[in-house]
Formats: structure tokens, sequence, C-alpha cells
């Protein structure tokens, strides 16, 4: 059979497109709320990213720790990230779920404890941003033991070397960040000079899925169709907080940003 | 769990750079590996380098003020009876702590890579200090973070920053102290690292942030040893040496050279940060029993609740309010090599009104829980043991929380 996350590429390569993945943080601004956001924007959505918030995140910018925030403010717990994705699973079967955090919670929670639990729930993918490779072997071998997808990183300052060997030891989907940024900074580099990068890197294995993140908005996107995949993070993290200052229902404002973003690749 | 004997303690880690197995590691972003990866080359050949080192101990000996005292506390000895206790001065040192060290190693290595700016973080603001006077000394420019908290406590440090012309950016996240500073600091540099040198203030973070502190630090215990051999002819039967631990550099360079030493000979005592008497913060990992965890980019002994989130500290020195320790105390304590206690605030500014009443000695907050340690200890003893304290700050910078607390302008 094939994996949920590869499948999803496949879909959107076919109608010649890149896929859409979000970013969301579990729990923002409220369980429910988080949950119902997810669900009203996966119609336009290929592979859901969502955040186990951590209070000492080291690679976050602005908005998405103000969304970290006001999740763990509002009593998330790693317990109810897994319920969310479970119940989003169960009306959204086929959509691929990637959890995305920091490696001190996964400590906590015990390696194979976490690992487990993400089976459970139906995770298909994990993105730990403070284990990078090669110390992150033992546990991205434990995750596809378990058929998860760990997704290694890429940065612009990631050296041949490192490229090679990475892209080698990688699952079905690489992340590849567009600059050296913290995530939702402007973007610095021009689209071009990215995807300049970006063939580079997928010159080394065709095959394997790459996607872009970091400084991906409305304004950008179209410019970086060419992708196989494109990750808008801190833009949607934005419009929650937007929505919530004006009192206004983040569930729609965010379906409306994410269906737009959708109409830019289409 | 072992400790190796003549290897220095920052050298004893595996390939991942933990020590113990456990302690330490790099858990950084793949942004960070590159320049993690060239500063562990550069100071890897550059710390063997005899033109470096000579650089080193020019600026340590001509900039920083090398050796600091090392005295007796005559008066504190004679009226708590028991053990004597003795003093290193490192507050003598430019800049009034040993903080100097670090930074200006690390703005040597800045110089050497070629890099023109240098980001820092702080919290009692002596990293900040130091690394400004270093940074305005070899031409870089110095950007601080600093938790808001942090700014308004220690403001006498934060004019001294302005004045050397560093840029200090103010941190509200969180509960806007040092670990907050950290993080800030941190994303600073994942923006800006090709072009920008990070100076970690303490023994912690990523690996050869440990290695390079450490090894600035260092240089206190080499002054010391020779100064305790023309002072007593040898290294005498029994010696305490204590020192306070907040992220554990003063500690660890007070104490490299005597990690080889027997403990029934040198004991190695850590004082951590117990935090207000009746509250339940404290910024002590090490006595209080915290859970194994990564911040910053290490593992460690960390202050945090069960799902690995990050615990809000709280101690009246800024210097030690910090909710993770060096992993390579991490590593001390587990081999036993060093025992780990705290002090409260109360105990703290007791013990600096004892010293400060006996002596011509102004030890800041963050000594003055070693201090507290030592008086409470020192009557129990016979007259034989030597417990010598490292007085690795001056009060300049606290001489408003001092005033609050004990109505005293200094």
């Amino acid at each position: 059979m094939i994996n949920p996350i590869n499948l999803a590429f496949k879909n959107a390569k076919e109608k010649k497109r890149p896929a859409l993945l979000t970013y969301t943080v579990a729990g923002d601004n409220t369980k429910k709320k988080s949950l119902e956001i997810l669900k009203s924007i996966s119609k336009d959505v290929d592979i859901c990213e969502i955040g186990f918030p951590h209070n000492t995140p080291i690679a976050d910018g602005g908005q998405i720790q103000t969304s970290a925030y006001r999740a763990l403010k509002n009593g998330l717990k790693i317990s109810d990230v897994f319920q969310m994705v479970r119940d989003f699973k169960k009306s959204k079967n086929s959509k691929p779920v990637i959890l995305m955090g920091y490696y001190n919670m996964i400590y906590q929670y015990g390696e194979n404890n976490f690992i487990k639990k993400c089976k459970s729930s139906g995770v298909n993918g994990l993105i730990v941003v403070d284990l990078p490779w090669p110390e992150n072997k033992g546990f991205a071998k434990k995750c596809k033991s378990k058929a998860i997808s760990f997704v290694q990183l890429l940065s612009p300052t990631t050296s041949k070397e490192r490229l090679k060997n990475i892209i080698k030891d990688s699952h079905d989907m690489i992340y590849y960040i567009s600059m050296l940024s913290t995530t939702g900074g402007k973007l610095k580099v021009s689209p071009k000079q990215i995807l300049n990068n970006y063939n580079k890197i997928k010159k080394i294995d065709p095959k394997k899925n790459c996607v872009i993140g970091f400084g991906i908005t409305e304004k950008t996107i179209a410019k970086l169709r060419s992708a196989d995949g494109l990750v808008v993070g801190s833009a949607i993290c934005k419009e929650i907080t937007r929505s919530l200052n004006n009192r206004q229902n983040p569930v729609i404002n965010v379906s409306k940003v994410v269906a737009k973003l959708r109409n830019k690749i289409s | 769990m072992k400790l190796k004997k003549n290897v220095p303690l920052i050298d004893q880690h595996d390939k991942y750079g933990f020590w113990g197995g456990k302690f330490g590691g790099s858990y950084i972003p793949e942004t960070l590996k590159k320049p993690v990866d060239d500063l562990t080359k550069e100071f890897s050949k550059l710390r063997k380098n005899k033109s470096f080192i000579k650089k080193r101990d020019f600026y340590f000996n001509n900039y920083i003020g090398a050796p600091t005292r090392f005295i007796k506390l005559e008066n504190l000895s004679k009226h708590l009876g028991g053990a004597q206790i003795w003093a290193k001065v490192v507050s003598d040192a430019n800049g009034g702590a040993h903080k100097i060290y670090n930074a200006t190693v690390h703005a040597l290595l800045c110089k050497s890579m070629g890099k023109k700016y240098i980001v820092g973080d702080t919290g009692a603001g002596y990293a900040g200090k130091m690394l400004s006077m270093a940074a305005k000394k070899f031409g870089l420019k110095c950007k601080i973070f600093m938790g808001a908290k942090d700014i308004k406590r220690q403001k006498p440090n934060c004019d001294a920053m302005k004045k050397n012309g560093a840029e200090i950016v103010p941190v509200t996240t969180g509960s806007q102290t040092l670990v907050d500073a950290v993080s800030e600091c941190m994303r600073y540099w994942v923006s800006n690292c090709d072009t920008t040198h990070m100076c970690v203030g303490s023994t912690v973070g990523p690996n050869i942030f440990v290695k390079i502190c450490g090894w600035s630090t260092a240089q206190i215990s080499r002054e010391l040893k020779k100064q305790i051999k023309i002072q007593f002819k040898k290294i005498p039967k029994k010696i305490k040496l204590i020192n306070c631990v907040g992220g554990g550099s003063s500690a660890y360079g007070f104490w490299s050279e005597f990690i080889d030493f027997p403990k029934s000979q040198i004991e190695l005592i850590g004082v951590e940060a117990g935090g207000p008497k009746n509250s339940k913060l404290h910024a002590a990992p090490l006595s209080r029993g915290a859970k194994l965890g990564v911040l910053h980019g290490a593992a460690s002994y960390v202050c945090q609740n069960n799902e690995g989130q990050i615990n809000e500290t709280e101690s009246i020195s800024a210097g030690l309010d910090y909710p993770g320790v060096s992993p390579i105390h991490c590593f001390l304590k587990d081999t036993k090599r060093a025992r780990y206690t705290y002090a409260t605030d109360e105990d703290a500014l007791n013990a600096y009104k004892l010293v400060t009443k006996f002596e011509k000695l102004n030890p800041s907050l963050e000594p003055s829980h070693a201090f507290a340690e030592a008086i409470k200890i020192c009557p129990r003893l016979n007259k034989d043991t030597v417990i010598i304290v490292n007085s690795c700050g001056d009060a300049k910078k606290d001489r408003d929380i001092l005033k609050r607390r004990l109505g005293k302008r200094i």
C-alpha cells in the first residue's frame, strides 16, 4: 500500500500543482477551535502539519510562538494533541498528518511511547526541529519501523556532503528551509535562488518529495509552485491572532486564507 | 559512568558530544549545524595553536588582569570558628566578574573567523557587559539579549553595556529572564549565522559552547593552584572549593585543575539558587531533583514539568536564575565527584551581610550563595580545613536589590 504522504504528493502531481502543506499549532486557541480549523481547511490542504507547542522554542518566529503560548495557556497537554489527531482522522481519514515539535517533549514522553501513541492515533510523519542528522538516526529508524515518516530538514547552510547523507537517510519527504530565519521571517532570498537550491536537492534524489517552507505567504507562494510541496505556517498563525484580536471567527478566516493559497498554486 | 584522569573534563565526551553518554550533545536546528561545525573545527585548531594561546595569555594578563587575588578572610574565619575561609577574588578581573574570560576568548574566535558581528545572552548582565567590553576592545559590533525583568533589576550592568556601544535587545517573552534571553539569542543566530558569531554566556548550550567557556574560565583554577602552592608550600590535605552554580561557568573554571585530586583531599561543592524561602520556585536542578531534559541545545538536568515544558524559576540572583545547568556539572554530580546543594535568597542575603561586615570584600548575590554554604559548614570543621570560596562577581550590579532588601547603600 502506498504511504499516505506519498499518495498526497502523487495526487497533487497528477493535478500539476505542488502539494499544499499547512502548519497549525494544536490547541490554538482552544482544543475545540483548532480541530474545527483543521477540519475546515483540510479540503484545500494536502498534508496537515500540526505543531505540539513547547514553551522554549529555539527556532520559531513570533507568530508561531504566540500561537504556542496561547495553546499552552489554555492548558493543552500532549495527550490532547494525540486526541485531536484521532478525532481529525475519524472524519478525514485519508488526510496525512505530520506532527512537528521539539525533542524534549518526545524525550519526556519516552521515544517508544511517543511513537506508539503516534501510530495509534493516526500520525503519519514527524518533524523534530532540534534533532538533526546524524544524531536523529536512531530515532528515525524507530519511526520507520512503525511506518511513520521521519522528515529530515535541510537548510541553505547544509553542506553538499551533508545533503547527500541526509537525503540518503530520509524517508518519504524532505523539508527545505528556504532561508536563514526563524519561522515567519520575511522572504529575504529571491524565489529564483530558493528554487535553485531546491533543484540541487532534487538532483541528488529526484524520487524523494521535497517541500519548501519558511517565509511563504499569499504573495510568494505562486512563484515557488514548481516545488513538490509548499508549507505555510506563520501566515496561518498570524491570521488566527488577527481574527481573535478582531473578535472574528478564526475558523472562517483561516479557511479563506487557505483557499486563496490553494487557488494561487492550482 | 566514570571520570577519566589526566583528560580535561571538557574533552571527556563521546563523538556526539555527550558526557557520560547522556549529558550534553548538540540539539540544534539544521540551520545551525554548519556554523556549529565550523566553530568546532576552528576552536580545536586554535586551542592547540601556540600563537593563539600566547594571544589569549597576553589579554588575560594585560587586559583582564591575571592573576586575581587569593586572600584569607581572617575576620570571618575568626568570627565563625572552625575551618579557615579563603576567597579567590575573581571579581578583581577587569569588568568585575569571571565572565570576562569567556567573552575575551569568544571575541578572539569571532575575529579569527572573520566575523564582524557578535551576539550574546545575559542574565545578571555580567556576560553581556563583558561581551560588550571585549567587542569594543576588538572592534566588533555587539548585540546583547536580556530578559526585560533582568534589565530592570540589573541596571548598572545595562548602563555599562550601552556605554560600550552594545545594543541591548529586551526579551519580553515567557518569564522575561535568562532562559528567554538565551532562546531569543539562539533565534537571532539561526537567522544571522552566516555573518554573526554567537557567544553563549556559560558552560551551557550545544557541546562546543560548553567547551569554549570551560576552556576560558579554567584560567581561574590554573591561577589558584599556583597560589595555593605558594601560600601553603604544598596542596593542603583538606580543601573545600565552594562555588555558586547557575549555568556553571565559574564553578567549572574554579574546579578544573582539581578534579583529578581525590575527593577526600579536595571536595568540590556547588551551590545553586534555592529561590525565596517559602517559594516552590527555584533554580536548583542539581540539588532539588530535576529530571534530565533537553534545553537550549543540550541535555542536562532541567527544571521542567512532566510534559517537558520548562519551568519558570525564581531567584534573587539573576545570574543563577536559569532552569538548566551545564552538562559537565550533571556529569560531576552523577559520578559523585562534586556535591551540590542550594542556598535560599535569604541565606544569600545573610551571607552577604556577614561577609561585608567582617571583610573588605563585596561579593555579588551569586557568590553570596557560595558564601552561605561556607558559613554554614565552617564552624563544624577543624582548623586544618581550608575552605576556598570563588568570589566570582562584585555586588555593584546588585546595589538596587541590596538597598531594597537590606536598606543598605553600597
